[in-house]
């Protein structure tokens, strides 16, 4: 099977965030950078049905140079090879944009199934996949929770509201949108790093995808969100917090 | 300049989001038209008649009786083109997240997701949404042609206010045909019973990912007993294993309102908070003082948890 395993990498998520001077995304400068969360249960996924049934796992990640960290990450723990879109403008693309470069760099491809996380961390669009099944022709589902493959036939576990589930079969190819959590994630292995080093990275820049795409949803302002709530914080000495939250509890919410 | 509406309904009930959606459409001041979809959903477009609406149009199809995201989309896609709206809008649900991405890209344009608010300024509608899972707001615009797409999050429009009114209904077949059909999907199911009813206890202590190892759990354990607390958690400490998922709270767990619900080392993403902003007193205990779960809070403690947690249990114990 030819797995395509959609990528990105966004900030570590413990970071201290700070909107940038033009006040439009995040100062980049200090911050450490890792794989989306749900793209990483996508990549595990995406090995263990290679592990199962054969095939290839190809990652596709856009992003700025500094992206190459995460394809190499990756590859070490089991990807075969890459494709990294070159793309220092990311937040200059709507998803439809993003999509569409990554439908062009899969145009050659012919995957067999194709799997994303479910939304990313930092812009929390939830769509890629999305609109990527939709410039690629392929029938889809999200939110997944469990993936089994028979002869041509994809067999998934999808998640809806308040605990519910539902079972969902459809041929092959076909994209996924996988959920954090429904696995345990592998480590790269010494071996794997090592052998990471020589795998193949196909670089291809935004421009030769044919980039030109004006975005039709823009970023007008990034800002703090305004505090709707009046909460009463306390900081500094851990003891005397507590002291001053338990007399709150007691004798002004009253729910002691 | 009409707003088209898409509604969502289960077991035979409008969902309260697509009412919150409505509110939304209804507090833009333009024209606002309900599409409700299945198969026998007459009762349920009665139901939307009976609000301040320009028009309810239901659209009737054997393939509609069971949502699938190639269905909806030939379904609304013809809406659409025929009606020209200004502006669609989705409840921000499981249900449009599979589906609602497909029909915009369809027709060249974006979803504005998970949409929190609005305003409109020099005549362009502003939409606020949420960057870095509540860390952040921004404001986006449509810079392209109408139509234009977005979904409203679970709670940031008040349903319990729609003005009442009587709406023409027109029913419509749209054309669908089973082999555009390609997904097959079984009825929903859940899985095995529920041994804790989280939503009977008036006080609920809930552990987040700020305790960073399983073996760390007697921590919030000793703040529960404490309190004579039910020990809940987010997500991501379920799907660890670290405690059952009977104990998770958000929108894929319990929804919870008890008297005081004390949220440790939770950041306050969305999915969690819709599961326990309805609490009557929301005490939060996080390190980053930014942590969006303090937004919900009506008391904060800002600081390392591992300190915090043991000095309330000191404090609990002794003599009032
Ligand atoms: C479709 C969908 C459904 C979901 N359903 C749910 C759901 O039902 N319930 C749910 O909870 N989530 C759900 N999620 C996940 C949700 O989006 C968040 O990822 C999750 O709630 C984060 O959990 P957390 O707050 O424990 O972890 P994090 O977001 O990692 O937050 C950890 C917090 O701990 C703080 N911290 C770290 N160390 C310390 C310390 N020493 N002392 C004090 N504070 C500390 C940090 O500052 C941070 O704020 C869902 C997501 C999706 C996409």
């Amino acid at each position: 099977m030819n797995i395509v395993v959609c990528v990105k990498q966004t900030p570590a998520r413990d970071s201290l965030l700070r909107v940038d001077a033009a006040g439009k995304w995040v100062s980049e400068d200090d911050l450490n950078f890792e794989i989306n969360e749900p793209d990483a249960y996508a990549l595990e996924s995406g090995l263990q049905l290679k592990e199962q049934h054969g095939g290839e796992v190809t990652v596709l990640c856009a992003g700025p140079a500094r992206a190459a960290q995460t394809i190499r990450e990756a590859l070490a723990k089991g990807a075969d090879r890459a494709i990294h879109i070159a793309a220092d403008h990311l937040g200059a693309l709507d998803p439809l944009g993003l999509a569409k470069l990554m439908a062009a760099a899969l145009r050659d491809e012919k995957p067999d199934l194709v799997l994303t996380g479910l939304q990313s961390d930092d812009l929390g669009y939830g769509q890629t996949g999305v609109i990527l099944a939709e410039l690629l022709g392929l029938p889809h589902a999200t939110i997944i929770m469990q993936v089994e493959v028979e002869g041509g036939t994809l067999q998934v576990k999808r998640e809806l509201e308040d605990g519910w589930f539902q079972h969902v079969a459809m041929p092959l190819p076909a994209l996924l949108t996988i959920q954090s959590g429904i696995s345990k994630l592998r480590y790269a292995t010494l071996m794997g790093i090592k052998r990471a080093k020589t795998k193949p990275v196909r670089t291809v820049s935004a421009a030769e995808l044919g980039d030109a795409a004006t975005p039709v949803l823009e970023v007008a302002r990034v800002y703090a969100p305004p505090r709707g709530k009046r909460t009463q914080l306390f900081d500094g000495d851990a003891r005397e917090s507590a002291a001053r939250l338990v007399e709150k509890l007691r004798f002004e919410a009253r729910v002691l | 300049m009409s707003i088209l509406v898409i509604t969502e309904h289960r077991e035979g009930t409008l969902t309260r989001l697509s009412l919150e959606t409505l509110a939304a459409a209804l507090s833009m001041e333009k024209p606002v038209t309900a599409v409700v979809l299945g198969h026998s959903v007459g009762a349920l477009a009665s139901q939307l008649a009976g609000y301040a609406l320009e028009r309810v149009i239901a659209l009737e199809h054997s393939l509609l009786l069971q949502y699938t995201p190639d269905g909806y989309c030939r379904a609304l896609l013809e809406t659409v083109q025929a009606r020209e709206p200004w502006l669609v809008l989705f409840p921000h649900s499981y249900q449009s997240r599979d589906y609602a991405p497909k029909l915009a890209t369809a027709l060249g344009r974006v979803l504005a997701s998970d949409v929190t608010g609005h305003r409109m300024e020099d005549g362009a509608l502003v939409l606020v949404r949420q960057l870095f899972q509540g860390k952040l707001n921004a404001d986006v615009r449509f810079a392209g042609e109408a139509p234009h797409f977005a979904s409203i999050q679970a709670g940031a429009y008040r349903a319990d206010t729609l003005p009442a009114g009587t709406a023409p209904i027109e029913t419509v077949t749209p054309e669908i045909h089973a082999a555009d059909i390609r997904t097959n999907p079984e009825a929903p199911f859940r899985e095995a019973q529920r041994a804790v009813d989280l939503t009977a206890a008036d006080v609920i202590v809930s552990v987040g990912r700020g305790i960073k190892e399983a073996e760390n759990l007697p921590v919030v354990q000793a703040l529960a007993e404490a309190l004579g607390a039910e020990l809940a958690a987010s997500r991501p400490i379920c799907d660890n294993g670290w405690l059952p998922m009977e104990r998770q709270v958000g929108s894929s767990g319990q929804t919870v309102a008890p008297k005081l619900y004390v949220a440790v080392g939770i950041s306050g993403a969305i999915q969690h908070l819709v599961g326990m902003k309805g609490s009557k007193v929301i005490v939060a205990i996080n390190k980053d003082p930014d942590a969006p779960i303090f937004e919900v809070a009506d008391y904060g403690i800002v600081g390392d948890l591992f300190e915090v947690a043991p000095a309330l249990v000191e404090e609990l114990r002794k003599e009032r």
